[in-house]
């Protein structure tokens, strides 16, 4: 009886944290910046100074409550609900803010989020989050969990909402480019990892059943793994280019000192350590007396490979390749320095450029795709482990 | 009929099998015996060529093992290990049909099979076969493992340490299922164990394995009564020698005419078990009965206490 009281008057730590955080980005931080021009230094914004004061006035109470539900005990669903609320408010709000400070047709002005609504966003979604683990989605839930989120921000960038932002400037002025270099950002970390499995899953499987070799591959891969990704991207771009210009038919298959060639051959290198380190792992975890018994049975060992080795090892290499997917889709980033394009080319343009709306462009859906990316693989792991354990 | 000429089985500088020829009846029950690092699994694993002898020669059936490949040879050997190594990503039924599909069974045939040694080793096909070997007890996946072993109706059976993972009474059983099972079959067993009691109960013939060498072989008495060697005489145990001799005979071999009367036996009863009725009871004899229920003979205090005396 005393403990289910207590439990009803239990505050939430997290909820706390959370609340605070989003408590001083409202009071401390500036919300929208509002810039005469692209790289003029902005000034800061209140949100009461541009939105009529019931918009406002909505707003806060909106948090209000969500900061309610994030401070008590209440269930899951409910804080999940509230915390996309919050999401959804913040979101109107910011488009409401560009909306207002942008006089009629001009296109020179920028409004963008400030930190305040950045922290805020991360606030709201750190709860989100911790309402989903709460609730222990399947892995097919959490697959249609992030079907309904990008269906959701797909509706909002399309509805024209968000089109006075400074990013979303950016955006108009780049479309089409945007499109091309996610396709490249897409294809770059694709296909150095679909090689790398090529390569790696027999090299592991060949490290496995030689156990002589196994110490020498690993420490060689793990050396590569060191190499700074820009430097091993600058070494690489010597030997390939010697190579172009050696042998014309290599240069005919596209292959150079700078552009692609040398980002894939970079990225598939990375690639290697995780999947091979996971092929032999996944494979030594394999039960011996099962191997055994199947040896006893009369199953050859190409037989015993297919149908009893790869099979149990498989949920473990299929992790190493979500590590590589990941991870590729951050560093193909860094490929943008060596003319292999991908979002990255954003990224380095705004960074030269201190367009900070530009790096952005770049940046916002790199972390998307890798973090969806992720999900989806998760998920895969996830069921396939679990009719065997 | 296995024949085992002088195999033996080195590794650089050490011998772990060491000349040994055994001969193994059609349709009986060999158990190989000894301490661990005795070379006992090393010699059945020579027999399904796991491990390649040295030197020496397996003979099953009169044909040289060697004169076929390795893994078509061992299609035709059941074979047994300890924790079984079910196949824990395929169910059960799959795990049996492992065998008759490497053999290209038609469908329905594995199917009939697969369901037939279900229901011998007592187990529901409706409700086992679609299992994973993860959701079974210890002793059921035991049996699966026997059930596996068996799926081709191999003449030979191979069985490393086949129970050394079940408690006592689910050991029991198991032990008891294998020689109904190797009668109902006519299988030929050999069988690795370190431990003596699991060896009588089973064995038509004991092997005692030591550094290599097979110190003695014969039926489980001659182990008991003419041991050749102090080594075996230790392995057995001396203390209650005398009981495990009575336990190698049943009441309905022992049964002689007379007079009935004091407590009933079944035929199936050991000879001390009978004595230990008998000293409880205070009784000086006891009735045997036949399974129907019939009186098969007598057994007296002196006649059993005549049996447990080495001849």
């Amino acid at each position: 009886m005393k403990k289910v009281m207590a439990r009803g008057f239990a505050i939430d730590r997290l909820g706390v944290l959370l609340t605070v955080i989003g408590l001083a980005a409202l009071l401390f931080l500036p919300f929208v910046i509002f810039k005469a021009n692209r790289i003029l230094p902005g000034d800061a914004r209140s949100l009461f100074a541009i939105l009529p004061a019931w918009e406002s006035w909505g707003f806060h109470a909106v948090l209000a409550l969500v900061a309610a539900s994030a401070l008590g005990s209440v269930n899951a669903r409910t804080r999940l609900a509230l915390a996309l609320a919050g999401v959804a408010v913040l979101v109107l709000a910011v488009g409401a803010a560009g909306n207002a400070l942008t006089p009629l047709g001009n296109k020179v002005v920028r409004v963008s989020p400030g930190p305040g609504f950045w922290v805020l966003l991360v606030a709201l979604g750190l709860m989100a989050t911790d309402a989903i683990t709460r609730m222990r989605p399947g892995p097919g839930m959490r697959v249609l969990f992030l079907l309904l989120f990008a269906a959701a921000a797909t509706a909002v960038f399309g509805s024209g909402l968000l089109d006075h932002l400074s990013v979303m400037r950016e955006y108009q002025v780049n479309a089409s480019r945007f499109a091309h270099e996610a396709r490249q950002h897409v294809f770059l970390a694709l296909s150095s990892m679909a090689a790398a499995v090529i390569v790696a899953v027999p090299l592991g499987i060949l490290c496995h059943r030689v156990p002589r070799l196994r110490a020498g591959t690993l420490g060689a891969l793990n050396l590569i793994q060191t190499i700074p990704s820009i430097a091993l991207f600058g070494i690489l771009m010597a030997p390939l280019g010697a190579l172009a210009a050696a042998a014309p038919f290599a240069a005919g298959l596209g292959i150079r000192g700078i552009g692609t060639a040398p980002a894939v051959v970079a990225l598939f290198l990375y690639s290697l350590l995780p999947i091979v380190a996971n092929t032999v792992v996944g494979l030594a975890r394999v039960s011996a007396a099962a191997v055994d018994a199947a040896r006893g049975m009369g199953l050859t060992s190409g037989q015993i490979l297919r149908h009893i080795e790869m099979p149990l090892a498989f949920p473990v290499i299929l992790t190493g390749i979500r590590i590589v997917l990941v991870q590729n889709i951050g560093l193909v980033t860094v490929a943008a320095l060596i003319g292999a394009g991908g979002f990255g080319t954003f990224v380095f343009q705004g960074i030269n450029q201190t367009a900070i709306d530009l790096v952005l462009l770049g940046a916002i859906p790199i972390v998307a795709l890798a973090f969806s990316c992720a999900v989806l693989l998760d998920a895969l792991v996830e069921t396939i482990n679990r009719p065997a354990r | 009929m296995i024949e085992i000429e002088a195999l033996s089985k080195c590794y650089e500088s050490t011998t772990v099998v060491d000349r040994v020829s055994l001969s193994i009846a059609r349709g009986s029950i060999t158990v190989i015996v000894g301490t661990s690092g005795s070379g006992k699994s090393t010699l059945l694993r020579m027999i399904n060529r796991l491990v390649e002898p040295t030197s020496g020669r397996v003979i099953i059936d009169g044909i040289d093992t060697t004169t076929e490949a390795a893994h078509l040879l061992r299609r035709r050997i059941g074979y047994v290990i300890q924790g079984y190594g079910l196949f824990p990503h395929r169910t059960v039924a799959e795990n049996i049909a492992t065998v008759p599909r490497l053999l290209e069974w038609d469908a329905e045939r594995i199917k009939n099979r697969v369901d037939e040694l279900l229901r011998i080793f007592q187990l529901d096909p409706q409700e086992f076969a679609g299992k994973f070997p993860h959701q079974m007890s210890g002793g059921q996946q035991q049996r699966v493992g026997v059930a596996r072993a068996l799926a081709a109706e191999p003449t030979v059976l191979l069985m490393d340490e086949p129970f050394g993972a079940l408690d006592p009474i689910i050991r029991g059983r198991a032990q008891d299922d294998l020689k109904d099972i190797q009668r109902r079959f006519g299988t030929t067993i050999v069988l690795v164990t370190h431990d003596m009691d699991e060896a009588f109960r089973l064995a038509d013939q004991v092997a005692v394995m030591s550094a290599g060498k097979v110190l003695q072989c014969g039926p489980p008495e001659a182990l008991l009564t003419r041991p050749a060697d102090p080594f075996v005489s230790r392995l057995t145990g001396t203390a209650d020698r005398a009981m495990k001799l009575l336990a190698l005979t049943t009441a309905g071999e022992a049964a002689e005419p007379g007079a009935a009367g004091g407590p009933t036996v079944p035929a199936s009863a050991t000879l001390r078990e009978v004595l230990s009725d008998l000293v409880w009871d205070g009784a000086p004899q006891a009735t045997v009965l036949n399974p129907d229920g019939t009186t098969r003979g007598r057994l007296t205090l002196t006649g059993i206490l005549a049996r447990g005396k080495p001849s």
